[in-house]
């Protein structure tokens, strides 16, 4: 299972806590686990990335093993550690508060 | 006894204000979608438990809320706004051209007859329509194509905040876009017309007599005679009687004619209301005091109403959506403030009290009449 945290607004919108756990049967890439995502909380979709053109949002960042993974293509393999799930897959609200 | 059902959506979250009949104890549920920008909230006159919320985000962009129980529980249903085919390029601020961008939803409109068919204004501008109860939307594209490229966003961004939905006639529909200005359908919406004769835009438009480009800022019609419309524009309060194909400024004594809301009386069809406010560079009420202006006689001859609000020091904003009224006897007028206070006048806006005083800026106001 992967472990998807997710930011708190996305908690609320979706009911359920900080982390989420999917089954990928794909290769897990940015790309699956995001499909994933969206098929098991369909009130996510065109939260974390635009519906129609499918650009991840201006004020979503991707985060996993300490590295900034947000720039990656969503065919992008995600790391063993991650796949293992050892380590989180994180979505995260960019810091822009204030 | 009647009950009262305000539903005040504001830049931190939805608040649903209720009451009985007599207006004068309130109780306040929220925030509901906390945190979230919630830009409208509609019941539906079919069935007043049916509500639609716009609830959106710059972070994580729009959802689209819906309720079968007066508020109490909420649903998301669906939130894919594709604009139908290449949508092309409008103007920008400095006058280039840049592409249309779905933003967020200013403005949802229920339909008098189908509980499950809602309309749904977007910026950039365009008209969505949903007959499956918000799960599913399709744009209405005849609309851009009425010289879409030569519109312009306000400064609230290029957003199509205004649906009027003629109850006489189903295939009739008014809309209005900042900068754009305001447009008929005959058909249902599947064609457009402008309707921007007579307004003047000299002050932001280089031709006179453009046909679009207007900074109408919201439009409010009685039910009983959809064929006079009030229109609060930019600069200037205009009216029209012939279902928006001639506009003329009744602006008369106000002491500012920019503002953002205008409502109509339930029961008067000549009685109108507006807030001025001082200008476009400042966007707060003349001398620090919070006056809502009544015309009686359809325009022209404006009276203050002051009893109950702040009249020193008072610098807050009334926005396009935040003024509503309900269909009591006496009627009751409702507005919303950018401080967070929603004031209510249960006699026709003679006398003000504060139902609600510390909310996150309020975006908008709608009063459901409940048996």
């Amino acid at each position: 299972m992967i472990r998807v945290q997710l930011p708190y607004h996305l908690q609320t919108l979706a009911r359920v806590g900080r982390e989420v756990e999917l089954s990928v049967e794909a290769e897990p890439t940015i790309g699956s686990v995001l499909e994933a995502l969206e098929t098991a909380y369909p009130m996510l979709r065109g939260t974390v990335r635009d519906q129609v053109s499918g650009r991840r949002r201006d004020f979503i960042r991707f985060f996993a093993c300490g590295q900034d993974w947000s720039l990656e293509a969503y065919e992008t393999p995600l790391p063993e550690a991650v796949v293992a799930g050892r380590e989180p897959f994180r979505i995260v609200g960019a810091m822009a508060g204030g | 006894m009647s009950k009262v059902r305000v539903l005040v959506g504001t830049h931190k979250g939805a608040f649903i204000l209720t009451s009985d009949g007599k207006r004068q104890k309130w109780d306040i549920s929220g925030p509901h979608f906390a945190g979230w920008d919630v830009y409208h909230m509609h019941g539906s006159p079919v069935n007043p438990d049916r509500l639609y919320a716009s609830q959106t985000s710059g972070w994580f962009g729009q959802i689209i809320q819906r309720s079968d129980d007066g508020g109490q529980t909420w649903q998301p249903v669906g939130n894919q706004f594709g604009y139908e085919g290449d949508p092309g390029m409008h103007l920008f601020y400095d006058g280039s051209q840049r592409p249309w961008e779905f933003k967020r939803i200013w403005r949802l409109e229920p339909s008098p007859t189908e509980p499950d068919t809602v309309y749904a204004g977007a910026e950039d501008a365009a008209l969505f329509r949903s007959t499956d109860g918000g799960q599913t939307w399709t744009e209405l594209p005849g609309l851009r194509e009425v010289k879409g490229h030569l519109w312009q966003p306000g400064a609230g961004g290029m957003c199509l905040h205004t649906i009027l939905l003629d109850p006489a006639d189903s295939n009739r529909i008014f809309v209005a876009i900042s900068a754009a200005g305001a447009f008929r359908s005959e058909d249902g919406g599947q064609s457009w017309q402008p309707i921007n004769q007579g307004l003047h835009s000299g002050g932001e438009l280089p031709d006179p007599g453009a046909e679009v480009g207007h900074c109408v800022h919201n439009i409010a019609m009685h039910p009983s005679n959809p064929n006079v419309l009030f229109m609060q524009k930019h600069w200037d309060v205009m009216r029209s009687d012939d279902s928006g194909s001639s506009w003329r400024e009744v602006s008369g004594n106000l002491p500012s004619d920019f503002g953002f809301p205008i409502a109509v009386h339930a029961h008067e069809p000549e009685t109108i209301y507006v807030v001025p406010i001082k200008s476009d560079s400042e966007h707060y009420p003349p001398e620090g005091k919070l006056r809502v202006y009544r015309s009686r006689t359809g325009g022209n001859d404006w009276e203050p109403l002051t009893k109950g609000l702040p009249q020193s020091d008072c610098y807050v904003n009334i926005l396009r959506s935040a003024m509503a009224v309900d269909t009591l006897d006496k009627c009751g007028i409702y507005f919303g403030t950018t401080g967070g206070q929603v004031y209510a006048s249960a006699d026709s806006g003679d006398n003000w009290s504060a139902i609600a005083s510390n909310l996150p800026a309020v975006l908008s106001v709608e009063v459901q009449t409940l048996p």
